[in-house]
């Protein structure tokens, strides 16, 4: 271990980037503290103390081994059942709508990129919209976005692949064209959606909330999730050298379209998961990744694992305030940009320069 | 390390643009490719990196068809030194000149330690260390130039491909960067560059390709190709050619104004 740190040490003189280094750290360290007092929140109050009892018992209770249970039946049902859920998809959606943009971002050569610029989320918001008004019950609306998404983007490719000239050009317009079509579909279903019962929750839907999260939904997305996530934390090194162009990349030893194939794959996979349980939350993909380029630069072996830690604490905070600040739970679609642009806009003004040298 | 290229042919569409291009370049020579605009000599690098495969004819590298190569391999032979790079995000040189360590590496792998030291070491050699924090697009054409061989340098690719590497240079950088290319062909890098200077071309190189309308105008040592009559057929220009300095330098003048 202590070679290792020299060795990091050692790297980090000669990069410069023992600051980036540093800031995943803490990062990694926030989300744990996140998560942790994420768990106090709540209108049932659980005292801190057994709170610990709670998890150290669940945690020794995967080992076989029994505790001595101090706590209510609703203290431990509001930590076991309700809270920990909800705080365990938060991360996960942050962290895959961040990372997805990141590489989204490398893979169109443009920091504009989002992970809808695709029509991920349009297809899924179709999907969700699509199974309320035909009234199925919850899991297969997350169903049915899923599985929107993923075909919405196969549709996507496909008609890219008949697209003349510029490849890249062709499937984000194709992506446009796409979504707007999902987009005028799901306004459809809409306006021809019962007013009383069956438009509010294709509205809140779209709206996108975390609220009613079960780990059901953690069981249906965690796979997709990690399948989309890690080819993205491995490729990472790749995403740079794709920043400097099809040819130059190419010349330097990596196949460009190779890896925006698998980078989209992966990254719509996780947009996909993301969406079908969350709704819509948009903006964290776009704004997370220049938050944390601002902090450690567009180096995208540290871009990329910050991304994921950030984009989990971001979403973590904000479902926080959604489920706190009123009874009915504001829809965290909402909160991001009200939360986060604040802070997006004292970022660029005060840490404009670090990377600019 | 030696590059064979042989009757190669490459067509845009209708428009056949190289008409059969046959040339060598051996271990340790620098080799200039001179031409006007449009003559293809981008076109002949794009084939000979492989960034254009639907080429006929053949590219051998020590023998080996380039085309068999998988783009690692490619990477392994050939470096390319673009005129001008522009990364989509802001990279410092050393991040830039890192890129060229990624050929040896696995696929999901990152740079290690003794890559980062041989950037180190790269960066020392081209007299660029002063510059690896600074961000690489706030960087002179020259410093970026220089940034450029030594990733190259990095790529540990005996093959250098320069396109006209001199092109947007002020005159002390020129020379800078043609004496460093020089100086690497000497230790035994196989160095081809394209350029639009006949008369830089003569004094640094050891042999010349010129090429017109697709094809071989003349290939060989400068002295062979830099006189007037091969100026007047390769740019339509009326030059006189003077010789210097025991015709260790020759200058083109027009006629026109003599």
């Amino acid at each position: 271990m202590r070679i290792g740190s020299e060795r990091m040490k050692k790297t980090g003189e000669l990069d410069g980037h023992s600051f980036a280094r540093g800031a995943i750290v803490i990062l990694a360290a926030a989300l744990l503290l996140c998560i942790l007092l994420s768990f106090l929140l709540g209108r049932y109050p659980v005292p801190f103390k057994e709170l610990c009892g709670i998890l150290k018992s669940k945690l020794l209770g995967l080992f076989g081994v029994e505790s001595e249970v101090f706590w209510t039946a609703p203290m431990e049902s509001a930590v076991w059942s309700v809270r920990l859920p909800r705080i365990l998809l938060s991360v996960l959606v942050g962290a895959c709508l961040s990372s997805a943009g990141a590489a989204y971002q490398s893979v169109f050569q443009n920091p504009m990129a989002a992970p809808d610029i695709l029509g991920a989320s349009a297809g899924a918001g179709f999907g969700a919209a699509l199974a309320i008004f035909v009234g199925l019950p919850g899991r297969y609306i997350t169903f049915a976005a899923f599985g929107m998404s993923l075909l919405t983007i196969a549709l996507v490719f496909w008609i890219s692949r008949h697209a003349k000239g510029e490849k890249v050009l062709g499937l984000i317009l194709a992506g446009i064209m796409v979504s707007s079509l999902f987009q005028a579909g799901t306004s459809f279903i809409k306006l021809v959606a019962d007013p009383n019962n069956k438009l509010p929750l294709i509205t809140y839907w779209l709206m996108g909330s975390l609220s009613g999260a079960k780990w059901q939904d953690i069981g249906f997305v965690i796979l997709p999730m990690a399948a989309g996530v890690l080819p993205l934390i491995l490729l990472r090194w790749r995403f740079n050298v794709l920043a400097m162009g099809d040819d130059e990349a190419r010349a330097l030893g990596v196949d460009a379209q190779k890896v925006r194939l698998v980078a989209i794959i992966c990254a719509t996979l996780a947009t996909a998961a993301s969406v079908s349980v969350s709704g819509m939350i948009g903006w964290v993909g776009l704004v997370i990744p220049h938050m944390m380029r601002r902090i450690v630069g567009s180096d995208y072996r540290f871009l990329m694992p910050a991304s994921v830690l950030g984009g989990g604490v971001f979403l973590l905070l904000v479902d926080n305030v959604s489920r706190n600040v009123s009874t009915s739970g504001i829809p965290i679609g909402i909160l991001t940009a009200f939360v986060g642009a604040p802070f997006f806009l004292w970022l660029i003004t005060s840490w404009g320069d670090r990377y600019e040298h | 390390m030696s590059i064979e290229v042989k009757d190669l042919r490459f067509s845009y569409g209708e428009r056949e643009v190289l008409k059969g291009i046959s040339f060598k370049a051996e271990r340790g020579e620098f080799l200039s490719i001179l031409g006007a605009n449009g003559v293809g000599k981008s076109t002949l690098f794009r084939c000979v990196l492989g960034l254009l495969k639907s080429y006929r004819g053949e590219v051998l590298i020590d023998g080996v068809d380039a085309r068999s190569f998988s783009v690692r391999e490619a990477a392994k032979h050939i470096a390319y030194i673009p005129q001008k790079s522009h990364p989509a995000f802001n990279f410092s040189v050393f991040d830039i000149v890192l890129m060229g360590t990624t050929s040896g590496l696995s696929a999901l792998s990152s740079p290690s330690l003794e890559d980062c030291e041989r950037v180190d070491w790269a960066l020392e050699k081209t007299g660029i260390s002063s510059l690896a924090r600074r961000c690489f697009h706030k960087l002179s054409g020259g410093e970026q130039q220089l940034a450029m061989i030594a990733r190259a340098l990095v790529q540990r690719a005996p093959l250098l491909m320069l396109d006209e590497p001199t092109a947007s240079l002020d005159f002390s950088n020129q020379l800078l960067v043609l004496s460093q290319a020089r100086a690497l062909a000497a230790e035994g890098y196989t160095v081809i560059q394209t350029t639009h200077n006949p008369e830089q071309s003569y004094m640094y190189s050891d042999r010349i390709l010129a090429l017109k309308d697709g094809l071989v105008l003349a290939e060989g040592s400068p002295a062979e190709v830099l006189t007037s009559e091969l100026m007047a057929s390769l740019y339509g220009a009326d030059v006189q050619i003077s010789s210097l300095f025991g015709d260790r330098v020759r200058v083109c003048t027009p006629k026109s104004i003599l």
